[in-house]
């Protein structure tokens, strides 16, 4: 199908960007690479009045180095991120996991902010960040804001932005020099969307080992203190994350996401460095 | 429709600068199949998934379904027809017929941009890999052994002329 009819707007700053929108009264809409909310609007599963691309801000592309911490601009492709022509803060990590998003010719135009702000619980950027623990960068009609990874993603396509509040971008703490990480995502076909994820970031300098139940019905599920499951992913100690994460003993989901944790927590033990 | 609010786009199509009217509604797949008659970018799904409608967008491929036309504005934007004169495209077109790699075409003009695209960013591909990349176009009649033959030929083309000669390594 066609998407309906809608008015297009290119502005060069976010505060234009975020008066064409809030003057919409909820019935406009930001894009960036628009290979979510194009198909959305195809289908007519969406059908805002007022477009209003974000591609044109450079302040939203732009990536630096603060201290321990790394921002991310929210305009940033994941074929850049794939292709590493942004810093990498996190080991390898996203350089990795870009590569596994849909396919190369959705990876050019659809950017890591869309996918945080799009909230799909099967993609990949919305449990990766999780799984960092990043700071959401919000700018909107009120100032700017950060949103906590714990408060940013509130159901499957809902996050905390307002409808006139913009992603600028994610701060992400820089993992140490000895930080392991191994992400396995099950699908059936590459690039599809995931029916699991599982992520686990073990970062002993910074005192952190974390693990990310993904693809779930809600937000990801974060397991804080994932030491005993990478030790032993016996299905004893992964049962209660699982059912806590909404899963149902017996159940294909509940089954292909234990398998996709105990596969996860595997890589990790085995490599016993940075899988990459 | 009369009364369709249209916006101007100034883009380049195929090495030509195009001036034109689009509404926003309009994607980029129909605005070079209907309004500058370049229909040799099918479209297949409409949503982003079958790949048929892959043209190069500033040098990297995009789906041209899923993209509105107005989203190009200032960019380069090369479908099928602009690669009469290309190298690797012609080496991919001949490798194409050599393999059987297309039986009712449709899928094709896609394939080829990604093809092109995996000759060009990824010299080293194993098989393995050229059907990953592979995996974002779909074919539903000749199937994809002819086609990853097809891309294998090129790049193994590719490698051999880029070899040193054998005097420089003897």
């Amino acid at each position: 199908m066609k998407a309906a009819a809608f008015d297009y707007e290119k502005p060069i700053a976010c505060d234009e960007a975020i008066r064409l929108v809030a003057a919409t009264s909820g019935m406009g809409k930001f894009v960036s690479g628009s290979q979510s909310l194009g198909p959305m609007m195809n289908l007519r599963l969406a059908q805002p009045e007022l477009l209003v691309d974000l591609r044109g801000i450079t302040a939203l592309k732009t990536c630096r180095a603060e201290g321990e911490y790394g921002v991310i601009g929210a305009g940033v492709t994941h074929a850049q991120i794939e292709d590493a022509r942004i810093d990498d803060f996190t080991r390898g990590l996203m350089v990795h996991v870009a590569r596994g998003i849909a396919y190369r010719a959705v990876r050019n135009r659809g950017t890591l902010g869309g996918s945080l702000a799009h909230a799909d619980p099967a993609a990949d950027w919305i449990n990766v960040m999780r799984g960092l623990d990043a700071d959401f960068l919000v700018t909107g009609s009120n100032g700017e804001r950060t949103v906590k990874s714990a408060d940013w993603m509130l159901g499957a396509f809902t996050t905390a932005l307002e409808p006139d509040e913009i992603l600028a971008g994610v701060r992400v703490r820089r993992l140490s020099n000895t930080a392991r990480w191994s992400y396995y995502k099950f699908n059936r076909k590459p690039g599809e969307f995931a029916e699991a994820i599982a992520l686990f970031i073990d970062d002993a300098q910074a005192g952190i080992c974390r693990a990310v139940i993904g693809a779930i019905d809600g937000p990801p599920y974060l397991i804080a203190n994932a030491r005993a499951l990478v030790d032993d992913p016996a299905s004893a100690l992964l049962e209660p994350h699982l059912m806590d994460a909404g899963l149902e003993p017996g159940s294909y989901e509940y089954q292909v996401h234990r398998v996709a944790l105990e596969r996860a927590a595997a890589t990790l033990r085995e490599h016993g460095r940075n899988p990459q | 429709m009369t009364d369709a609010i249209k916006k101007p786009l100034m883009l380049i199509v195929n090495q030509a600068q195009v001036a034109a009217c689009v509404e926003p509604r309009t994607n980029l797949a129909d605005f070079l199949r209907e309004q500058q008659m370049l229909t040799g970018t099918n479209i297949g799904c409409e949503q982003g998934v079958c790949g048929a409608c892959t043209v190069m967008v500033d040098g990297a491929p995009a789906r041209s379904c899923i993209t509105p036309a107005l989203a190009c504005a200032g960019s380069e934007v090369r479908s099928i027809e602009g690669f009469d004169d290309d190298a690797p495209m012609n080496q991919l077109r001949a490798a194409f017929t050599a393999e059987h790699a297309l039986q009712c075409g449709y899928c094709t003009p896609g394939m080829l941009m990604t093809a092109r695209d995996i000759v060009m960013r990824l010299p080293d591909a194993d098989d393995a890999r050229v059907r990953l990349e592979l995996s974002g176009n779909l074919c539903r009649c000749t199937g994809y052994v002819g086609i990853v033959r097809a891309i294998r030929r090129v790049l193994d083309a590719h490698r051999a002329s880029a070899a040193p000669p054998l005097a420089a390594t003897a």
